[in-house]
């Protein structure tokens, strides 16, 4: 688990990117609930690593980052995409310790 | 064996003919060679005065004939047929066989024998040639100071010559034998309203009267009319009837009736077999018609006998609807209640300016015609009922709101340009072809002609249980204007609030934005201020227009596309410095790529410090307003364009709207700053500037309209202004103008009606909402330098700010980075040369 930022520096529905010590990226979300995600920052359909910076939404009740590059919709539980089930991104398990949000491998 | 077509004239019958039969004919029985005598191909001659709007032949043109098996000689007319061999002969020597011949050689103006027709300055009104010459004649006298012009014809076509003429900035005197204006489409009550109306346009009508004679005196000319009347005048033009072109079917023994016109049977076959004739040439059931629906009518019926068929003649439905001079006219059926025993019912509504007639036969019980004036809304659906039972009372079928309830028979023609009824929409629309009004265009043809059907197409849909939703996405049921209506009327200013109250969900990346845009519209402070950077797109949220491999391109406003050559090097500095991609943008700024979140606030200050503001490029908002150098350099500069596309420029930056809007400003009418391909454009005029709506580059390129002419700067920007909030006020997400006023009821005549004529009484307070907008006016970029909260959202990485991201690679391509292609391994160049 890597330490990455305190909970308070997030803000409901605006995700960040961190960095991970193996140089992989994270993008890490606070949902309107209250709930935390983590995850692959790199959006597959276009390689570039900017899904922290996609809007959280919901598509039929289901939580949902979408790509800024061609706007597909990953679940935030999942990290499913929900515009082709044959694809997704990897999901980091992410736990708040003393109010510092803590990211692990996938 | 292939057969040949000759076809002798290309005017809008001739064209119909060859498409008809290209589309009919699938097995290629006959290749088609038509002669002109024209050296332009067919154009839409039912349009022609809006030729005046752009000077712009392009504009009429109708779809060419791509196509192997058509042959097109353009200013070759076809002077000989020799019946025996059945061959035609041109002007240019050609000697043409042929199969069938169809002669399709239209009209001429007729032109009264008055004294002094010929003299210079006496036009008639039917080609781009005639206008040509029209504005040439107006221009030179307004050289003089002068602009009195008169046309000869108080009918259909001679409104629409005088429609040409104001367009030249000419409010005629219209002369008229006849006792009232159109006497062959309006009744004495209607004549009467449309001559108050056309005169509240500065018209001068004298009905019962003609021209006795024209004579020149000096440089103008004096008319004299028969009841006295004596008119200074520049330009005549006459307008007063066609005569059929019937001279090479009498040259070469054919019969023509005693009054014109080549004599042809119900298959449009003249007295020689192998030889038809259609359109203004032809006499059919003893009548020629001067409308285009009846010769698009016998274009159909010949290509179906090419090929073997049995058609015939329809008979003419003489119905016609037109605006004319911004009136609208309309007369079907038996509109002058010609039929023994018919009763008329007459609602003539002085005040609202308003005329309607319908005819009913003896017993009241069946629809056989009518007559409106000022408001033809219900004439689809009235010419759709002639002849069937009246459903009610007949005045119930033109009295006011609250009437019968009209649906149309299913066989009745929705689409009289194209012949389309209401079952054939109705068949698409059930089988599931057609879900919407463009659907219907695509399989059925209906509504692409005149296109005064399409309210109609609308209605039917509805009808036909199609649900035209409107809801902006899963989580609202509004269309994006009720949302803006919602929160301008509520005063909301959170997505949480206006989701809580009336929607569901969450949001998505549609309804967020669009009420993010909204928001902005209505000066809610910085569009990161808090809440708000969670419901913006990224390029919105940082401020820049996001690249493929997740980089950023920064585009510094450069009002009106003028730079002082300081600036100039400190764009350039900061590329150089930041290492950036640089490209100069269509619209006359300068476009720097591959800047990442971090960078972009360093960027910025040294732009912000140097004087730069935001350029927007990233935003559904104002980009450019593009300009030539105008007067102040241009030899041919009629006015100061570069300031005013600055002013306009600086006015309308940072608003917000439903899409990007762009603009451009042109010094004169030779058009350099391309202001026709823009949301608003602007082109100066001797006298001040026109205004044009709704062009567009893109997937579907269009041309912008005129809305507008030779108005003053401070008149042009109150119009602007209420154009602009009117579009934002009420189009939909990511809607272009183009479309949101092909979308308007009424489309750009409605849009005229409000924003200049203040129909819905809203203009000050469109008016008003600008002035806000100007007053409020913050740069972006700006605003961001200065809130180290906002400062503190352009990090790559949450926990090693400043750390680079890993996957951002380039290359260099003639001397600049670019990126390498995410996901894409490098080639090494060794192995390429190998």
């Amino acid at each position: 688990m890597t330490p990455v930022c305190e909970l308070s520096a997030l803000r409901p529905d605006q995700g960040v990117a961190a960095l991970l010590p193996d140089g992989s990226q994270v993008a890490v979300f606070l949902t309107s609930a209250g709930t935390v995600h983590a995850l692959g920052n790199i959006d597959p359909f276009s390689g570039a690593a900017v899904l922290a910076r996609g809007i959280v939404g919901d598509r039929g009740g289901v939580p949902v980052v979408v790509s800024p590059v061609y706007k597909q919709a990953f679940e935030l539980s999942t990290g499913k995409c929900l515009d082709d089930p044959s694809t997704g991104v990897p999901v980091h398990p992410v736990v708040v310790t003393d109010g510092v949000i803590q990211v692990g491998s996938p | 064996m292939t057969r040949t077509l000759v076809v002798v004239g290309h005017g809008m019958v001739g064209h119909r003919l060859v498409e008809a039969l290209r589309e009919k004919d699938v097995t290629g029985q006959w290749r088609v060679v038509v002669f002109a005598e024209e050296t332009r191909p067919a154009y839409d001659r039912v349009a022609l005065s809006s030729y005046v709007d752009s000077w712009d032949a392009e504009s009429l043109s109708l779809a060419p004939h791509e196509d192997d098996a058509v042959v097109l000689h353009l200013d070759d007319k076809v002077v000989h047929i020799d019946r025996d061999n059945k061959v035609v002969r041109t002007t240019k020597g050609r000697a043409q066989p042929y199969d069938a011949l169809v002669l399709a050689t239209g009209s001429v103006p007729f032109v009264p024998p008055v004294p002094g027709r010929d003299l210079p300055g006496c036009h008639v009104y039917r080609t781009i040639e005639d206008l040509d010459g029209i504005r040439a004649t107006v221009e030179s006298a307004r050289a003089a100071g002068r602009h009195a012009g008169m046309v000869l014809g108080g009918g259909l076509l001679g409104l629409e010559a005088a429609n040409a003429l104001r367009g030249m900035g000419i409010s005629p005197h219209v002369v008229e034998l006849g006792p009232r204006l159109m006497p062959l489409q309006v009744d004495e009550g209607g004549g009467g309203l449309l001559k108050r109306l056309v005169e509240k346009l500065d018209l001068t009508v004298h009905t019962g009267t003609s021209a006795s004679s024209i004579e020149q005196d000096g440089e103008r000319l004096i008319a004299k009319l028969s009841n006295g009347v004596e008119l200074d005048l520049d330009v005549v033009v006459f307008s007063a009837g066609i005569r059929p072109r019937d001279e090479l079917a009498r040259s070469f023994g054919l019969t023509v009736g005693e009054r014109g016109g080549i004599v042809v049977d119900q298959a449009c076959r003249t007295s020689d077999e192998h030889i038809y004739a259609i359109g203004e040439c032809a006499n059919i059931g003893g009548m020629v018609y001067g409308l285009v629906a009846p010769g698009y009518s016998m274009a159909e019926v010949v290509a179906d006998r090419l090929l073997g068929g049995s058609a015939e003649f329809p008979g003419a439905d003489m119905s016609t609807k037109l605006k004319l001079l911004g009136v609208d006219v309309a007369s079907f059926g038996d509109a002058h209640a010609k039929e023994e025993g018919a009763l008329e019912v007459v609602v003539n509504d002085a005040v609202a300016g308003t005329y309607a007639k319908v005819v009913v036969s003896d017993d009241a019980k069946t629809l056989l015609g009518g007559i409106l004036v000022g408001d033809a809304s219900k004439y689809t659906i009235l010419r759709s009922l002639v002849g069937r039972p009246v459903p009610g009372d007949p005045v119930a079928l033109i009295g006011p709101e609250g009437g019968v309830e009209l649906s149309m028979p299913h066989d009745a023609q929705v689409c009289s340009c194209h012949a389309v009824t209401k079952q054939q929409i109705v068949d698409v629309v059930n089988s599931g072809d057609a879900v919407d009004v463009p659907g219907i265009k695509a399989c059925t043809k209906a509504g692409t002609g005149c296109g005064s059907c399409v309210p109609m197409l609308k209605k039917l849909l509805s009808e036909c249980g199609v649900e035209q939703s409107r809801a902006l996405c899963e989580h609202f049921d509004h269309s994006r204007a009720d949302l803006f209506e919602i929160v301008r009327s509520t005063g909301i200013t959170t997505f949480s609030d206006l989701i809580t109250r009336h929607g569901r969900g969450l949001g998505c990346d549609l309804c967020k934005p669009a009420v993010a845009s909204i928001l902005a519209s209505l000066d809610n402070g910085h569009v990161l201020e808090g809440e708000q950077a969670t419901l913006q797109d990224t390029n919105d949220r940082f401020l820049a227009n996001m690249q493929r491999n997740g980089t950023y391109s920064v585009v510094p406003r450069i009002p009106g596309g003028e730079i002082t050559p300081e600036k100039l090097i400190v764009i350039g500095e900061v590329a150089r410095d930041f290492g950036l991609y640089t490209k100069i943008t269509g619209g006359q700024r300068i476009d720097l790529f591959g800047a990442t979140v971090d960078q972009l606030p360093e960027i910025w200050k040294r732009l912000v410090d140097a004087g730069f503001e935001s350029g927007h490029a990233y935003g559904k908002a104002l980009r450019t307003v593009k300009s030539c150098v105008g007067t102040t350099w241009c030899r041919y500069g009629v006015q100061d364009s570069v300031s005013l596309a600055i002013a306009l420029e600086l006015r309308y930056r940072g608003l917000r709207s439903p899409h990007k809007l762009k603009s451009a400003v042109s010094g004169c009418a030779r058009e350099c700053a391309e202001a026709r391909g823009k949301d608003f454009g602007i082109i100066a005029t001797e006298n001040g500037w026109n205004l044009y709506v709704g062009g567009n580059g893109g997937f579907t390129p269009r041309h912008a309209d005129l809305i507008a002419s030779d108005v003053d700067t401070e008149t042009l920007i109150k119009l602007i202004d209420r154009f602009l909030m009117f579009y934002i006020r009420t189009a939909d997400r990511l809607q272009r103008t183009s479309t949101w006023i092909e979308s308007l009821e009424g489309g750009l005549d409605h849009l005229r009606d409000v924003i200049v004529n203040d129909s819905l009484g809203i203009c000050a307070d469109l008016e008003a909402a600008m002035e806000k907008h100007v007053d409020n006016y913050a740069d972006e970029w700006r605003g961001v330098l200065e809130d180290p909260e906002k400062l503190a959202r352009f990090t790559s990485f949450v926990n090693a700010p400043g750390t680079p991201d890993p996957t951002i690679s380039f290359r260099e391509e003639r001397g600049q980075k670019v990126p390498v292609l995410l996901g894409v391994p490098s080639v090494v160049q060794a192995e390429v040369s190998r």
